[in-house]
């Protein structure tokens, strides 16, 4: 039953198969045995309790509020949820509980979701690896299934499994885990660079960054606002489109959010491909790519083409200049975002009270990590008055140039730009930690990241298994708001490669359900 | 200073004190040096001279920078109600605190209030403003960054224009120009309270967010006193326009002055700021001290720094990514199929403005006939009346004299001398609002007909006034009836009663009949207080000249 998807459990709620309150202490029973994961920031047992013993008077009475109502979700720690603690893994919010809910938590609630928890990140979304927060790095379960034990342990000099455990990527690393090893039916993440996809891929389930402006900001702690969007994170493509049509829409308290109305859409059963024109840049074939996504990459073209689509090569000249555009927009935003913590209204104060400005330093210092006060330190630098030309003017028209790319492949009659999501599998943890966070981001998010630039929808589909038993997902690009399109293509992909289901012990102790989705096929 | 920073809880007392006036060269309330002559004003265009050292002569140069509060039942982004003097921390959203993940929703009501006031100023209203964000670190402003319009405002390139009289002579009016700069939507700060006895700040957000326009002026001016009357104008129409209440002592209207002094022929001097200054009566003193102050250091061999702009050098700035372009339209450019509720229409606004404070003045000056400055008078007192009451259209005293003139048959140059000398006198006397006046414009119409009549004489008018002032609710003829203050229409008893003065003062009688024609007032005079007024002073002389020259 956990190892089901959202709308394959609701189908079960509805038929009374299973109650809100099993299903949630089942999910809570997981989340405690898989508490190594280190997925959870907070868990809210007692509230996702009551909230399920709600949901189970409503479908008493036949009265659910509707998909949703009963299932467990999570949410990433960066969005804001009232009464419940927001930390952005972070010193300076340790403890900091929000008045209000985001726009998304609010309309997940508002439809009888079951929140279980708060899921880990790297400190304010800063990173790649979900390693970076004042909580710990999160462990990526597939670490801890049979297809990696199997297939890699034997090969390490150590048998140690402390030494081998992989990061789930970042940084929404904590959402990704929690859905890769069923502890929810869905969880929100953040996608500013590659946040939700980039660890959608290494954890092996459907990530879906949807275009800037079609789901509210409101209530998300900000890193880049100009190109972060609240991301999806399901097992399965359908699921994410169930979740897109509960959250998008305008929201008065996000100017940024489009006036015109979003109609909640299904996929078709039998997406036709055949018709579509898909577009592989031949940038995304960067330094450091392993061979084996390359190949996998020239597969999944070989499937479209098979079936029937155009497959085209196509440019998009100004992506190389995207990680050091990013660097510049980034940086720049943080520092201004980051300006409002200083210990006086609410978060960490330190206790230094020399004078106002020295109560400032130390609050700051205290409360954020180096990967935060490096961001700030750049991006104050570069919004000095002597080098804001120099540097953010030129990074924007950069991005604009980056987008202007995507808007003339489109243009040339392309509908859907099929790309790696990231470069390689998971690295262990202390593979990863060998490089600083700045370094890790830029070789990470190079794939993602001028999606965020443009504002275009994208998505990461679980692809493969690597050699070493860790999952590789594929990202489809689509056009603005096209989201049905991107959606209908990325669940065509889903239904050829057949993806292997995670194999972990927890979860089968756990799941006495029938295993709704076994496949044995596999795509490699 | 050991500085601990809380919030201040609701109630809490104190005299509020903004920290950033430590940043101005001269600070606000600074002590003005008793019996320094204010530089003259050079309303002609003069030049200033430099007091006896100087041979060269000086050209001062004033600018200004005006923070309106805009007048708005809530903030510039949020839904926080805008309230003067509530209890602190009271009118304080999410945003407003700027607890993390909230976003700025632009108010409609602003927007509309700098297109009026752009308008109003001769702007040019662009269709397309942007919004940025200005960093600096200050207790008072929660997010670290002020939202305002630093690259494209909402309006650009206009003009005011004020008028100033000549060595304080009413009658030699002068009128000039300034050129507007820009109006730019911004939030205003919250307030810091330094309690130094505890070594404490304490910090109110009621004023943070609300909406500000900031009205850059051209260094167009040259004196205290011009730059008095440019404000004094633009508190005017900003009160017609009900886009601001401008109440300087509320802080609703603050003026920076930027001040330089230059030789003719020279490139401006260092330009210094003297900033929130919080009254027009200060703000003339304030700049022409700066103006001698300069002058003298110049004289001296000294020079100007300017310690404010070092300061503010450093500011970064940013586009508020939050905040799409701010979008206007006109008639033109409107779409058909947008929501009329979501859109700000340029011309329909237009169409829409109040006369402006110069319209009104020439209206009553040509259809009245009263002088210019008497036009001046009625509507500058308007605006002193709504700093008292805060109620920016309520009738005022231009309208009180239209409604006298409607019910008298007086000639309404006569009716102007009875309300800028006597009703204005006791209002101000009493610290009354014109609408509080116990004189109604119907009851001093009333008195003006019986006057004009010749059913009173004016001093009886007079005396009926002061009966009136009582507010007892009795009619001006009740008054007179009561009084006997009626004119005494009984002309044999009139010519007794002179010939009972002249019988009674003999040596000014010899005098009269000598040629001192001047000692005919004072029996005049004597008449008028035998009959308590009740005399036609006209009728009297004629009288008297019959009775002495037969």
């Amino acid at each position: 039953m956990l190892r089901s998807s959202l709308r394959q459990v609701s189908a079960a709620l509805k038929e009374g198969r299973v109650t809100p309150t099993e299903l949630c202490q089942r999910c809570l029973a997981l989340i405690k045995s898989t508490k190594f994961l280190n997925a959870y920031i907070t868990v809210t047992e007692e509230t996702a309790l009551k909230q399920a013993e709600e949901s189970e008077k409503r479908r008493k009475r036949g009265q659910p509020l509707g998909i949703l109502d009963g299932i467990p979700i999570a949410v990433k720690d960066n969005f804001n949820t009232a009464g419940i603690e927001t930390t952005c893994a972070s010193n300076m919010l340790k403890g900091y509980i929000s008045p209000y809910n985001a726009t998304v938590v609010q309309k997940l609630l508002d439809q009888g979701a079951v929140l279980l928890g708060k899921t880990n990140l790297d400190e304010f979304a800063m990173g790649s690896g979900s390693t970076d927060g004042v909580f710990g790095p999160v462990r990526n379960p597939w670490s801890y299934s049979k297809q990696y034990k199997e297939k890699s342990v034997p090969k390490s000099h150590s048998e140690d499994e402390e030494y081998n455990w992989v990061i789930t990527g970042g940084s929404s690393g904590g959402s990704a885990a929690a859905v890769s090893s069923f502890t929810c039916f869905a969880a929100l993440g953040s996608d500013t660079g590659g946040s939700t996809r980039n660890p959608a891929a290494h954890c092996g389930v459907v990530g879906l960054k949807p275009t800037y402006g079609l789901i509210s900001r409101h209530g998300l702690i900000p890193l880049v606002n100009s190109m972060d969007v609240p991301g999806i994170l399901t097992r399965c493509v359908d699921d994410a489109a169930v979740l897109l049509g509960s959250l998008a829409g305008h929201d008065p308290k996000d100017s940024t959010t489009i006036q015109d109305d979003f109609k909640p859409f299904e996929l078709p059963d039998l997406p036709d491909v055949s018709k579509l024109s898909i577009g592989i840049p031949k940038e995304y074939h960067a330094p450091g790519l392993s061979s084996e996504i390359l190949s996998l990459w020239s597969k999944a073209a070989d499937l479209f083409k098979n079936a029937g689509a155009k497959v085209v090569e196509v440019s998009l000249p100004h992506t190389r200049y995207s990680i050091v555009c990013y660097h510049v927009l980034c940086t720049a935003e943080v520092a201004s975002n980051m300006a409002r913590f200083d210990g006086l209204e609410y978060g960490h104060r330190s206790d230094v009270k020399d004078s106002t400005e020295s109560m400032y330093a130390a609050t700051r210092r205290e409360g954020f990590n180096d990967v935060v006060r490096g961001r700030i330190l750049s991006g104050n630098y570069f919004l000095l008055k002597q080098n804001y030309e120099k540097y953010f003017v030129k990074a924007q028209k950069v991005r604009r140039l980056i987008a202007n790319d995507f808007g003339k492949v489109f243009g040339s009659g392309v509908d859907i730009l099929l790309t790696p999501t990231t470069l390689s599998d998971a690295v262990p943890y202390t593979e990863f930690i060998q490089e600083d966070n700045r370094t890790r981001s830029a070789q990470d998010d190079i794939l993602t990241q001028a999606a965020n630039m443009a504002g275009l929808p994208a998505i990461n589909v679980p692809t493969a298994l690597s050699e070493r038993g860790l999952p590789v997902g594929l990202q489809f690009i689509g056009r603005s708001f096209q989201e049905k399109q991107l959606l209908t293509v990325a669940k065509w992909f889903e239904k050829q490669v057949q993806f292997p289901v995670i194999q972990l012990e927890e979860a089968e102790r756990h799941d006495n359900g029938v295993f709704q989705h076994q496949k044995s096929a596999s795509f490699s | 200073m050991a500085a601990v920073l809380a919030m201040v809880a609701r109630g809490c007392g104190g005299v509020w004190r903004r920290l950033r006036q430590r940043c101005a060269v001269r600070p606000g309330s600074g002590p003005f040096p008793r019996g320094e002559r204010a530089v003259a004003c050079n309303a002609r265009g003069g030049m200033m001279s430099a007091g006896k050292s100087g041979l060269t002569p000086w050209i001062p140069v004033v600018g200004l920078e005006i923070h309106a509060q805009i007048s708005s039942n809530s903030k510039l982004f949020s839904g926080s109600q805008v309230q003067f003097a509530a209890p602190p921390n009271s009118l304080v959203s999410f945003f407003d605190a700027s607890l993390p993940g909230t976003l700025p929703v632009l108010n409609r009501r602003c927007v509309e209030a700098a297109v009026m006031t752009g308008l109003a100023l001769n702007c040019h209203i662009n269709k397309k403003s942007l919004f940025d964000r200005k960093h600096y670190f200050y207790a008072d402003l929660p997010a670290g960054y002020q939202i305002t319009q630093q690259r494209v405002p909402i309006a650009v390139n206009g003009s005011l224009s004020y008028s100033l009289c000549i060595d304080n002579k009413m009658s030699q009016m002068v009128t000039k120009t300034v050129r507007i700069k820009q109006i730019q939507l911004e939030q205003d700060s919250g307030k810091s309270l330094h309690d130094d006895a505890r070594s404490q700040t304490l910090v109110d957000l009621n004023r943070a967010g609300v909406g500000l326009m900031e009205l850059v002026m051209e260094p167009d001016m040259c004196c205290g006193e011009e730059a008095a009357a440019a404000v004094r104008e633009l508190q005017l129409i900003l009160q017609t326009l009900g886009s601001s209440q401008a109440v300087m002592a509320e802080g609703q209207l603050r003026v920076d002055a930027n001040v330089s002094v230059h030789h003719p022929g020279e490139p401006y001097g260092v330009r210094t700021e003297v900033k929130n200054i919080n009254s027009i009566r200060f703000l003339a003193k304030a700049v022409d001290y700066e103006i001698q102050r300069q002058i003298e250091e110049l004289g001296n061999g000294g020079t100007i720094s300017n310690e404010t702009r070092a300061f503010d050098s450093k500011l970064g700035f940013m586009p508020e990514p939050n905040l799409p372009p701010l979008i206007l339209y006109d008639a033109k450019s409107l779409p058909a199929n947008m929501n009329h509720q979501q859109v700000i229409n340029i011309d329909w606004i237009r169409e829409r403005l109040p006369d402006l404070p110069s319209v009104k003045r020439e209206k009553l000056v040509e259809q009245y006939g009263i002088l210019p400055e008497h036009s001046f008078t009625l509507l500058v007192w308007q605006q002193d009346q709504n700093c008292n009451s805060r109620h920016s259209n309520e009738d005022g005293l231009p309208e009180f004299f239209e409604n006298v003139v409607k019910q008298t048959q007086m000639k309404p140059k006569k009716v102007i001398g009875w309300i800028l000398n006597d009703l204005l006198s006791y209002l101000k006397q009493h610290s009354l609002t014109v609408k509080e006046s116990p004189v109604s414009s119907f009851l001093l119409a009333d008195l003006l007909n019986l006057l004009e009549k010749k059913e009173i004489s004016s001093t009886a008018a007079k005396q009926v006034l002061a009966e009136l002032w009582k507010g007892k609710g009795k009619t001006p003829l009740e008054t007179v009836k009561e009084q006997k203050l009626e004119l005494l229409q009984d002309q044999k008893e009139l010519e007794q009663i002179c010939q009972a003065v002249i019988d009674g003062q003999e040596n000014e009688v010899m005098a009269i009949k000598a040629g001192n024609q001047k000692v005919l007032n004072k029996l005049i005079g004597l008449v008028q207080k035998k009959t308590q007024g009740r005399s036609n002073p006209v009728l009297v002389k004629q009288l008297l000249e019959k009775k002495l020259s037969e």
